[in-house]
C-alpha cells in the first residue's frame, strides 16, 4: 500500500489530457469526412481501366451487311463515339433520341456495337427510330463486349484519333451530359490531341 | 421425425443449387472443376454487385462463367485469368481487394484501430488501478476493517 501522498501526486500526473476526451469527436469527424464522400459515390459507375488503352481489338460483320467486316481500326483517323447497344436494352431506348441530336449536329462520327441481340430486330430498330450510327458491329454472343468491359449498356467510350480510349461513359447520355462533358472533351481532343 | 424430414429438405435444396453452379460446364477433372468454382465464387458479379459469378444468374455473369470455363479448360493459370478479367473490368471485380497503395488504408487501418486501442486499454486501466487507491493510511485502514468487521456481525 502506497503513502497517501505518494499517490496523489501520481494520480495527479496519470490523469488523462484534456485533448485525450477529444479524441472520439476527433474520430467521428473522420468517419463522417469517410461517409460524405464514399456514400455519394455511385456504386453502378465502375471505372474502366480501358482509359488511356488502345481500343480492344475486333473484327465483326456489320449491321447493315452481315457480309462486310468492321475493325477496331477502322475507328482510328479521327475522334469518335463507340456506343454499346441493344434493342431489349430500356435506357438505349431513352438515349436514341440524343444520339440522333448528336448525329445531326454531326460533331463526332457514332459507331455502335451491337450487343448480344438478333441482328434483324437492330435493322428494324434504326428504321423505327432511325440511325445515328455510322456503321454498327454485330457483337451476338457478347464477347466483345467483354474486351471493352461492358457491364450495363447503353454505354459510350471516346476515341482519340489514334483509336485510344479516352473517356467512358456508363448510362444513357443526357443533352446536358452532351454539352457540358463530351463535347468539351471532343473539342480539346481535336486540338490538342488531350481530353 | 418432423426436423428429420425437413433436414432432408434442406439438404436437398443445397445439394441441387451446389450441382447447379456447375451444370452446363463438364470438366475433364476435379482439380478443373475446383479451380472454376474457386475462380467464379472470387469473382464479382459487375450488374448484380452483391454476388459473385457463381451466385449470379445476370447475363453479363453467365458469359463471364463461360469465359471462365473456357480459359480454365485450355489451361490458363488463375493470375492469367483473374489479370484478364481485371484489364477488361477494373479491380472492382475482384471480391477480395488488392494490396496496393490504394488500398493500403483499408488494409492497414484494422491493425492501426487494434493498437490504437490496446494502447489506450493500457493507458486506463493504469489509470484506474491507481486512482483505486484511496490515500488512507495504514492506521485509518486498519480502523476502517474494523468498522467492516462489527457492522457485519451486527447484521448476523
Amino acid at each position: 500500500m502506497s503513502q497517501p501522498a505518494d499517490t496523489q501526486t501520481t494520480s495527479q500526473e496519470n490523469k488523462p489530457k484534456r485533448w485525450v476526451y477529444l479524441l472520439p469527436l476527433g474520430l467521428f469527424a473522420v468517419l463522417m469526412v469517410f461517409f460524405f464522400f464514399g456514400l455519394g459515390l455511385n456504386p453502378r459507375l465502375i471505372p474502366s481501366p480501358l482509359i488511356g488503352q488502345p481500343a480492344p481489338e475486333f473484327s465483326l460483320p456489320k449491321l447493315s451487311n452481315p457480309n462486310e467486316l468492321i475493325q477496331h481500326t477502322d475507328l482510328k483517323g479521327e475522334v469518335s463515339l463507340l456506343n454499346i447497344w441493344a434493342t431489349w436494352c430500356t435506357s438505349c431506348r431513352q438515349e436514341h433520341p440524343v444520339l440522333m441530336k448528336i448525329a445531326e449536329s454531326k460533331e463526332v462520327p457514332i459507331y455502335g456495337l451491337y450487343y448480344k441481340d438478333v441482328p434483324e430486330q437492330g435493322v428494324v430498330w434504326l428504321q423505327n427510330y432511325g440511325n445515328p450510327y455510322l456503321e454498327n458491329a454485330v457483337d451476338e454472343d457478347g464477347k466483345v463486349g467483354i474486351e471493352w468491359g461492358a457491364y450495363g449498356t447503353p454505354e459510350t467510350f471516346l476515341l482519340d484519333r489514334d483509336g485510344i480510349i479516352r473517356y467512358k461513359h456508363v448510362g444513357p447520355i443526357s443533352w446536358h451530359e452532351w454539352e457540358t462533358k463530351l463535347l468539351p472533351m471532343i473539342d480539346s481532343l481535336r486540338k490538342n490531341n488531350d481530353v | 421425425m418432423m426436423s428429420r424430414l425437413t433436414c432432408l429438405c434442406l439438404l436437398l435444396f443445397f445439394v441441387t443449387t451446389v450441382s447447379a453452379e456447375i451444370a452446363g460446364f463438364p470438366f475433364e477433372s476435379e482439380a478443373q472443376e475446383q479451380r472454376f468454382r474457386d475462380l467464379s465464387s472470387e469473382l464479382r458479379c459487375l450488374v448484380c454487385q452483391n454476388q459473385s459469378l457463381a451466385d449470379s444468374n445476370a447475363g453479363l455473369a453467365q458469359d463471364l462463367r463461360s469465359e471462365l470455363y473456357e480459359q480454365v479448360l485450355t489451361g490458363n493459370s488463375s493470375n492469367q485469368i483473374i489479370s484478364f478479367m481485371t484489364e477488361r473490368y477494373g479491380d472492382f471485380i475482384l471480391y477480395k481487394p488488392r494490396f496496393a497503395t490504394k488500398t493500403l488504408f483499408l488494409w492497414l487501418a484494422p491493425f492501426l484501430l487494434f493498437i490504437v486501442g490496446v494502447f489506450f486499454l493500457i493507458r486506463f486501466s493504469k489509470l484506474r488501478n491507481q486512482t483505486q487507491s484511496i490515500g488512507a493510511t495504514e492506521e485509518e485502514l486498519q480502523k476502517i476493517r474494523e468498522l467492516l468487521q462489527a457492522e457485519e456481525k451486527e447484521n448476523q
